[in-house]
């Protein structure tokens, strides 16, 4: 059978499975639309929350941004893993105990306060907004390469199916279509990991392959790697080439904006209990870290499956690289994409890839008759190139097709919700149409999550950047904004309203403002990008994807001075933080 | 509940919540980030060792800290009689 029509109807099962989930598990009520009526099994939760969590970012991009970034890749790793850990231990289980329907419904409480919910409601739209674009590329780059359709029209089948079972199921058809579409992408993502792994080191698990010797030498895939790298002019593959406090920065404001997601803080609100929202959220990361301790051994593989390809002969010598005309069929389907690219520049009819922006290595590379990098790789190509690339049977390449689109789908449908809950029920119910029916109300939601998609879609049309980098912002602007707010309320009392509120807006204002003068997000106001986006002219040498740190301590800081400058939280708020510190219900 | 109780109760959490956040920060930060070059020059099963913490052990660690709070909470409820029926 041909690919394209393997792909299809992998795809299309798929998406008969998840509708058809959709329809079984129909929500009924509003505590069904929001939070799947507190019935959910903490390992369901724990799977439903891994696909929810695991994006197109993490299917898609995570491995090829290892793969070029070597060590630095590691902020990626523990970044989107390490959040877990503070989910568990900070916010999940008093949230949980607290047991309302949304984040900005928290805050609202916790701070007395209408405009404190409106301000955690324009938070969340941002993040959410800015994450949902990056999945929307996702959909658009699997759509476009294997079912050969425009990106637009696979935009439009991508939405149609978030439509029916986000519309119809709410969190309930959600939770158990994410439950379905964990097993299929951790299958796709870990079925070729495995081959890989077999064929570069002989060992079929990949998190040890990684480190072992490669087929036939004694020398190890790293140090192999670290060798060719290095006389090919980058930089060691296990040695990063940031700085150290931006590795820092990049890797807390990472983890602290997953804590703050409000996507995955409501998964919680999800379980009976609070010991069930602990668990869950260790069964979370358990789910998670099988894709995340693959990811890298997937990207160093894939580096080497690409540097081996290109340079089958010895470095310099005449005849040591690729010949255009007998590059691989992989090659020339991902340049009809043109996310990858050649050019001769030297004119000797074959692929150089090196790094010419390595002033030391130009003298090398002019010896040996290179003018110049030949050869563009898009980084988002990796993951789902690599089957490809491995020369693996026809049906792991449509299976990777099914997981990619699995994850990006996930992703967007618990986004998607978040945002129409805020609008449902924080805006119109708790704020406009306070007497609205629990009808009215659930008719609200599921318009609100039609309208946007719609939002979604357009992003999805003018992508904003890579995959990955979109949405470690969407990080940054939650770990500045939401993430303080909530920890705050629970562990300190004293934190009135006025401090949460300039808290909150100097962390979401200073971090958006550092974003779009360095990078111009996606609004690109007054024709940002203003400044240079270089090492020397960032604050602290701490780039934009790092600087939600900042905005945190800020956030932190400016929640703390103003509350002390006026009264305190009343009585009864106090009642409130003590009543969700411990688990059990008490009447006093 | 008596106040007194609920603030032993709190004081306890706060108590294994440092410490677990301890265990965090020293295996990301500490050996996946800082003393990655110190670590980088043990070589174990083929790896650099801080590179290791970086990209693969922080993240088992992870996992195994939430395990073992939310274990440690469940027989803090109880001893505190805060558990849920």
């Amino acid at each position: 059978m041909e690919l394209k029509t393997l792909t299809y109807l992998v795809i299309g099962a798929t998406f008969v499975l998840y509708i058809a989930i959709a329809i079984w598990s129909r929500a009924h009520s509003t505590g069904d639309f929001y939070i799947a009526g507190k019935g959910v099994s903490p390992v369901a939760n724990g799977m439903a929350t891994a696909a929810d969590w695991m994006s197109a970012a993490s299917f898609i991009s995570m491995a090829g941004l290892i793969a070029f970034l070597g060590y630095d890749g590691s902020v990626y790793l523990m970044g989107w893993t390490g959040g877990y850990v503070l989910l568990a231990l900070l916010l999940a289980p008093y949230l949980r105990k607290f047991g309302k329907f949304t984040v900005p419904e928290f805050i609202a409480e916790r701070y007395y306060s209408r405009t404190a919910r409106i301000v955690a409601v324009i938070c969340l739209i941002f993040v959410s907004f800015t994450y949902v674009a990056g999945q929307m590329r996702g959909v658009g780059i699997v759509f476009s390469r294997f079912l050969e359709v425009e990106v637009t029209a696979g935009l439009v089948i991508g939405m149609g199916v978030v439509f029916v079972y986000a519309v119809l199921g709410g969190m309930k058809g959600i939770t158990y279509t994410q439950v379905a579409q964990y097993c299929v992408l951790i299958f796709a993502y870990t079925v070729p990991a495995v081959f890989i792994a077999i064929q570069i080191t002989g060992l079929p698990i990949p998190q040890i392959a990684f480190g072992s010797d490669v087929v036939g030498t004694d020398v190890s895939l790293l140090q192999k790697l670290d060798d060719i790298v290095t006389s090919l002019g980058f930089t060691e593959y296990t040695d990063g080439s940031k700085s150290r406090i931006d590795v820092f920065c990049i890797t807390l404001a990472l983890m602290v904006g997953t804590a703050g997601l409000p996507h995955v803080i409501v998964r919680f609100f999800t379980v009976p209990r609070v010991r069930d929202a602990r668990a869950s959220a260790g069964f979370a990361l358990l789910f998670i870290a099988i894709l995340y301790t693959t990811a890298p051994a997937v990207g160093a593989m894939a580096r080497y499956n690409l540097l081996e390809t290109i340079q089958p002969g010895e470095i310099g010598s005449p005849d040591g690289n690729l010949s255009y005309g007998e590059r691989p069929q992989w090659m020339k389907r991902w340049e009809e994409t043109g996310l990858l690219s050649f050019e001769d520049r030297n004119g000797d009819g074959r692929i150089q890839y090196y790094n010419d922006a390595n002033p030391g290595f130009r003298p090398v590379a002019e010896s040996y008759g290179w003018e110049g990098n030949e050869l563009t790789v898009d980084r988002d190509i990796i993951v789902l190139a690599n089957p490809e690339i491995a020369g693996l049977p026809d049906w792991v390449i449509a299976l990777v097709a099914a997981g990619g689109v699995a994850a990006a789908l996930s992703t967007a449908a618990g986004l998607l919700l978040v945002i129409s809950a805020a609008v449902s029920h924080d805006l119109i119910k708790g704020i406009f149409l306070p007497g609205i029916s629990d009808r009215g109300e659930l008719l609200a939601g599921r318009i609100a999550a039609g309208f946007a998609i719609l939002v979604a879609g357009y992003l999805g049309y003018n992508p904003p950047g890579w995959v990955a980098q979109v949405v470690a912002f969407a990080f940054g602007l939650a770990a500045a904004s939401l993430f303080p707010a909530i920890l705050l309320g629970i562990f300190f009392k004293r934190i009135n309203k006025e401090g949460a509120i300039a808290g909150m807006l100097t962390g979401l204002m200073f971090t958006y403002g550092y974003i779009e003068y360095f990078k111009g997000l996606f609004l690109k106001w007054g024709g940002s990008p203003w400044g240079e986006d270089v090492a020397g002219e960032w604050l602290f040498g701490i780039s934009p994807e790092g600087i939600g740190v900042i905005g945190m301590l800020l956030n932190v800081a400016v929640a703390i001075v103003v509350s002390r400058l006026t009264p305190p939280p009343p009585e009864r708020i106090q009642k409130l933080v003590e009543s969700i510190r411990v688990p059990r219900i008490f009447d006093d | 509940m008596t106040a007194a109780s609920r603030s032993a109760y709190w004081r306890a959490n706060l108590r294994l919540v440092i410490s677990c956040l301890a265990v965090w920060f020293i295996v990301s930060y500490g050996f996946g980030v800082l003393l990655v070059d110190v670590l980088d020059r043990i070589v174990v099963g083929g790896f650099p060792l801080g590179f290791w913490f970086a990209q693969q052990g922080s993240i088992y660690v992870f996992i195994l800290l939430i395990f073992f709070y939310a274990r440690r909470m469940n027989t803090l409820d109880r001893h505190f009689n805060v558990h849920e029926e």
